[in-house]
């Protein structure tokens, strides 16, 4: 079987490569080089690695979202690969993101959780697909889980915006998003480094996972051996 | 062709009330056992007392949805229904209904025993069942897709609340404000904006799930 999910078997490995120096370098330049901030001091400088995985974790669960659709209409199996693949490395940027943001909380506003919109729609949001790899591991017939998990992945992507705006009616603290055009320039660079450090790194390890899962799935569509024949 | 799915649900349902009264005995110990959980604090009960009907109804309405497709697993009933010369949405909706007015009614049955363990009297009953219908539309459209799913699976028991729980965030979270606002009385006129949150919950996936029903069921 050819499979679409292995057309270039070095690029995941490049990616890799190219995130860890580009992580490296802009934590560098994050941790020893730009100024601390004026109110937070020192704290903030998570910013640089917590802002860049909470852009990577909505970007990963976006494009299983976009895995879902397509499966549905196209019915293909590269694209129930891609979208557990997706979905892994998405609900794993998203605990790290639900940490980062502890430990900055600690010593910002004295508590480890706040019940914000963004802080509570992110752990929503990791519980939500975390039931989808649950349902996943339970359902053995390979059609019927890759049609199912498109199914409650459509449905719990619609419901993102609709818990983010039902908690920020509900309670608000969290300060406004930070982007590149909200921070100075001395913030900048660091931020736009590891962004695209991170983007590399997620990118190659979706692509690998996406491989793997590939594979599995071949071996689970491929017939049983006629009785008396040898493996 | 949906009138059909519905009467077959409702006499299904009729037919095995002795399930109803279990569930309801069910909700009416997890709100008895919420208050020992806040301690014998009248005004503290009170204050939370929205929330524990509301965790109460939650906790019920994963066994009603769990047993809901239990009638169509048997003697592969699932297939006969689906070569019926019926759209697969109509058996949806019809599930869902009667699931609906199922946990509607176990709401309305919670009301006595909220009001008497915690001291929740109100006097807007219509506008708590209102609340209550639609906050148990939001559990059981999205409730009823996914109990078609993991009926079909290995600890099912398990699979339905994690997949259901944090989708109903929303849900759960306008029902309780909305309650409690019924409850402690609403000074700031904030009943409109929950009440309008919930409504779009509702329509959202009372069409969403209807239009993907059809692919979890298909072969």
């Amino acid at each position: 079987m050819h499979d679409d999910n292995n057309r270039f078997p070095r690029l995941p490995w490049i990616l890799l490569g190219l995130g860890i120096i580009f992580l490296a370098i802009g934590s560098y330049i994050g941790l020893f080089v730009a100024p601390p901030e004026a109110l937070m001091g020192q704290v903030q400088r998570i910013m640089y690695v917590h802002v860049p995985t909470a852009w990577n974790a909505l970007l990963a669960l976006t494009f299983a979202f976009v895995c879902a659709v397509i499966f549905l209409f196209k019915s293909d199996w590269k694209w129930d690969a891609r979208m557990e693949a997706a979905i892994e490395v998405g609900v794993v940027l998203g605990f790290l993101l639900c940490c980062q943001g502890s430990i900055w909380a600690k010593p910002t506003w004295g508590v480890w959780w706040d019940w914000d919109p963004r802080l509570t729609t992110t752990a929503v949001l990791v519980f939500a697909f975390l039931g989808i790899l649950a349902l996943r591991k339970f359902v053995e017939d390979p059609g019927r889980r890759a049609i199912w998990s498109a199914v409650a992945t459509i449905i719990a992507s619609v419901d993102v915006p609709i818990v983010y705006y039902s908690v920020r009616w509900w309670n608000s603290l969290h300060q406004l998003q930070s982007s590149p055009s909200t921070v100075s320039r001395q913030f900048w660079l660091p931020l736009r480094m590891n962004a695209f450090g991170i983007l590399f790194l997620m990118t190659a390890f979706i692509m690998l996972r996406a491989r793997v899962a590939s594979m599995r799935l071949a071996q689970e569509l491929v017939p049983p051996p006629a009785v008396g024949e040898r493996v | 062709m949906l009138t059909a799915a519905l009467r077959k649900e409702l006499l299904l349902q009729w037919r095995s009330r002795a399930q109803f009264m279990a569930v309801f005995v069910f909700g009416a110990a997890a709100l008895l056992l919420f208050s020992f959980a806040v301690g014998p604090v009248a005004e503290m009960l009170r204050q939370f007392s929205a929330g524990f009907l509301w965790l109460g109804l939650l906790l019920s309405s994963t066994l009603t949805l769990a047993e809901s497709f239990h009638a169509e697993m048997e003697n592969r009933a699932m297939e006969g229904l689906l070569l019926l010369p019926a759209n697969p949405r109509a058996l949806y909706y019809g599930k869902a209904i009667a699931n609906w007015l199922q946990l509607t009614l176990l709401g309305i049955a919670l009301i006595p025993v909220m009001v008497v363990l915690y001291d929740a009297g109100t006097t807007r009953i219509p506008m708590l069942i209102l609340v209550i219908a639609l906050g148990t539309a939001g559990l059981s459209a999205p409730g009823t897709l996914y109990a078609a799913m993991t009926a079909q699976v290995r600890s099912k028991q398990t699979l339905l609340p994690l997949l259901l729980f944090p989708l109903i965030v929303p849900a759960l979270l306008a029902s309780v404000k909305a309650t409690s606002l019924i409850i402690l009385g609403d000074p700031m006129n904030q009943m409109r904006s929950w009440i309008v949150l919930l409504a779009s919950f509702d329509a959202i996936y009372w069409s969403l799930c209807g239009l993907l029903f059809g692919n979890v069921v298909e072969e």
